[in-house]
């Protein structure tokens, strides 16, 4: 509660809050269905129709309702990053806290490994996952969450190092707390916030990973809808329909946006550092 | 030097994790090269043609062999053929190479040039209006994807004025350096946005980090000028943090900019590396990650250097 208001209090925490939740209920609103019309129906007379009453942000070269598509494909676009950074966050902790509670050869083992994954370019090692996998959307989830677990790995793993040679961890020791309770009482609990940054910072990723994917044709496959695909498919038609590439465009845009500046809010108010420093 | 060549050692073991994990994803992408190199044309061989073609290519062989010959191979400086290009896979690179090259040094240049002035106004103007505005406007600019700001301004060039991008067969430098640029602004800017947003914050916060140190203090009250402080005190501590962030970006720009690419229809290394794990051309696909590996890693340690050269009270590998 103390943060929810404290993150109210910091401007870019309000306005990146806002930007998230309406982007939360477009989304749930998309994937229930619940859109002006079906975003897949095709009203072949209205091809091509600029943004009207009947279509607020035109339709397309089917003739399907842009704004439908859009709340589809934001809820697409939502399930692919929630469920990836949920991956990448899950495999990174696990993977960070290991090597640093385990130490020498596991630690070694774990951070080569990721030294491999961080070594290939993002977008090149998501397009060999999904290559390998064929596309669709539980393959960007996949694809996008294993090119994010190395960042989380390094994110848990160095705090963590440092966390265990603190002297709290050698009374809970002297104690006879067992590993796993030190482990996930009191090296996890230290290390929501730093995680907590990093989520919201990964979503802004995600979000733009899995529409770059989409964008080369690699993520959600036509008919469904997905903003990165909308935006490739407006490229011929920029100049006879502008509306086609500016609201996913837009869309796009702001989604991320939203959660780059909630991210720094978080970071600012969770981080104590930085935390005398004016908002 | 010890940690020079420490990292160092640690190099073949990482681009050894990347051979293996790349050669054995390349191989299990459904379908194989010789079908997707002939396309329709590849039911007209006959089972003897086609084993002709896979032991040229020397995809007969069991995985491990494969593997072994292709490591064999590269240490010796072959990389393979190429199943689409019918050349080595190293010239078919190299080829590719100076395009890439060229738009992340363009495109970094860009962003050091807008990002550098644009952080250090808006710190030493903190909390005043036109802060703000550089700050709005980093912000706006790091959250737009490269395909968007590369969409938009397309539209903008051929709505607005009527002009398309310089497109058409690529011009190298060297041959008409005039008509290169032309082809590769766009490009740059819409690569150079994000980059610049991202260098205008880190540099931004940054400067007001190291303006609130006590030797800036101290330096100002002995009456030192403003410009002064700002040179000669702050900036160089001020540029850490913005050589490592520069460092990452043009190390992952090195490897290619797939979409970039795609949206200016620009030869570079990320549309091949793209196509060539369409096209199942696995020698292509394993020597360019490997290549783009070993620049990443190099952009990388390059980096830790300049930290020593930046800050001589940093001593790496100590801790």
């Amino acid at each position: 509660m103390r943060i929810l208001r404290a993150i109210f209090g910091h401007g870019s925490g309000r306005i990146g809050g806002c930007i998230v939740a309406v982007y939360l209920l477009l989304a749930i609103l998309g994937l229930l269905g619940l859109t002006p019309h079906n975003p897949i129906t095709q009203y072949r007379i209205d091809r091509l129709h600029a943004p009207s009453a009947a279509y607020w942000m035109g339709t397309d070269l089917f003739g399907r309702d842009v704004a439908s598509r859009l709340m589809a494909g934001i809820g697409q676009s939502f399930t692919v990053a929630f469920f990836s950074v949920a991956f990448a966050t899950l495999a990174g902790t696990v993977l960070g806290l290991a090597a640093a509670w385990l130490g020498r050869r596991w630690d070694g083992v774990v951070m080569r490994i990721m030294d491999v994954l961080l070594a290939f370019p993002a977008i090149l090692l998501a397009l060999l996952i999904v290559t390998v996998a064929g596309p669709g959307t539980w393959t960007s989830v996949i694809a996008i969450g294993i090119v994010y677990t190395p960042i989380f790995t390094r994110v848990v793993r160095g705090p963590a190092l440092s966390l265990k040679a603190r002297e709290f961890v050698d009374a809970a020791r002297t104690f006879g707390s067992s590993s796993s309770y030190i482990v996930t009482r009191h090296l996890l609990l230290n290390l929501v916030a730093p995680l907590t940054v990093q989520v919201t910072l990964a979503l802004a990723w995600a979000l733009l990973t899995e529409a770059g994917l989409s964008f080369l044709g690699l993520g959600t496959q036509p008919p469904a809808a997905s903003l990165g695909l909308m935006l490739s498919d407006s490229r011929n038609l920029m100049e006879t329909a502008p509306w086609l590439m500016i609201f996913p465009g837009l869309a796009i845009m702001i989604s991320i946006l939203g959660f780059n500046l909630l991210g720094d809010a978080l970071r600012d108010v969770l981080d104590p550092k930085t935390r005398r420093a004016p908002a | 030097m010890n940690y020079l060549l420490r990292r160092l050692a640690t190099f073949p073991l990482v681009l050894l994790g990347v051979s293996v994990l790349v050669f054995v994803a390349i191989r299990m992408v459904p379908g194989d090269s010789i079908t997707a190199m002939l396309g329709t044309e590849a039911g007209l061989l006959t089972p003897a043609q086609r084993d002709a073609l896979a032991a040229y290519f020397g995809i007969d062989q069991p995985w491990f062999v494969q593997y072994w010959r292709w490591i064999g191979g590269i240490l010796r400086g072959n990389f393979g053929i190429s199943v689409t290009y019918g050349r080595p896979v190293l010239d078919v690179v190299l080829e590719r190479f100076p395009l890439t090259l060229e738009l992340a040094v363009l495109s970094m240049i860009i962003a050091l040039a807008v990002g550098m002035p644009a952080g250090i106004y808006a710190a030493t103007h903190s909390e005043k209006p036109s802060d703000l505005g550089v700050r709005v406007i980093a912000m706006i600019g790091q959250s737009t994807p490269s395909f968007v700001l590369g969409l938009l301004i397309i539209y903008t060039l051929s709505a607005g004025f009527g002009v398309l991008p310089a497109m058409g067969e690529f011009a190298p430098l060297w041959q008409d350096p005039l008509r290169n640029l032309s082809q590769l602004i766009l490009p740059a800017v819409t690569l150079g946005f994000a980059f610049a947003a991202s260098v205008t914050r880190i540099a931004r916060s940054a400067m007001l980090d190291v303006l609130s140190d006590d030797y800036v203090r101290t330096a100002r009250s002995k009456g030192a000028s403003a410009r002064s402080v700002i040179w000669r005190h702050a900036l160089p501590n001020a540029l850490i943090p913005v050589v490592t962030l520069s460092g990452i970006e043009f190390g992952y720009l090195l490897g290619g900019a797939v979409i970039v690419e795609q949206i200016y229809a620009l030869p570079g290394l990320g549309r091949m590396v793209l196509d060539a794990i369409l096209q199942r051309d696995y020698a292509l696909v394993q020597g360019s990650v490997l290549f783009i590996a070993f620049n990443f890693m190099i952009v990388n340690l390059l980096v830790d250097l300049a930290y020593v050269a930046l800050d001589p009270r940093i001593r790496l590998g100590e801790q």
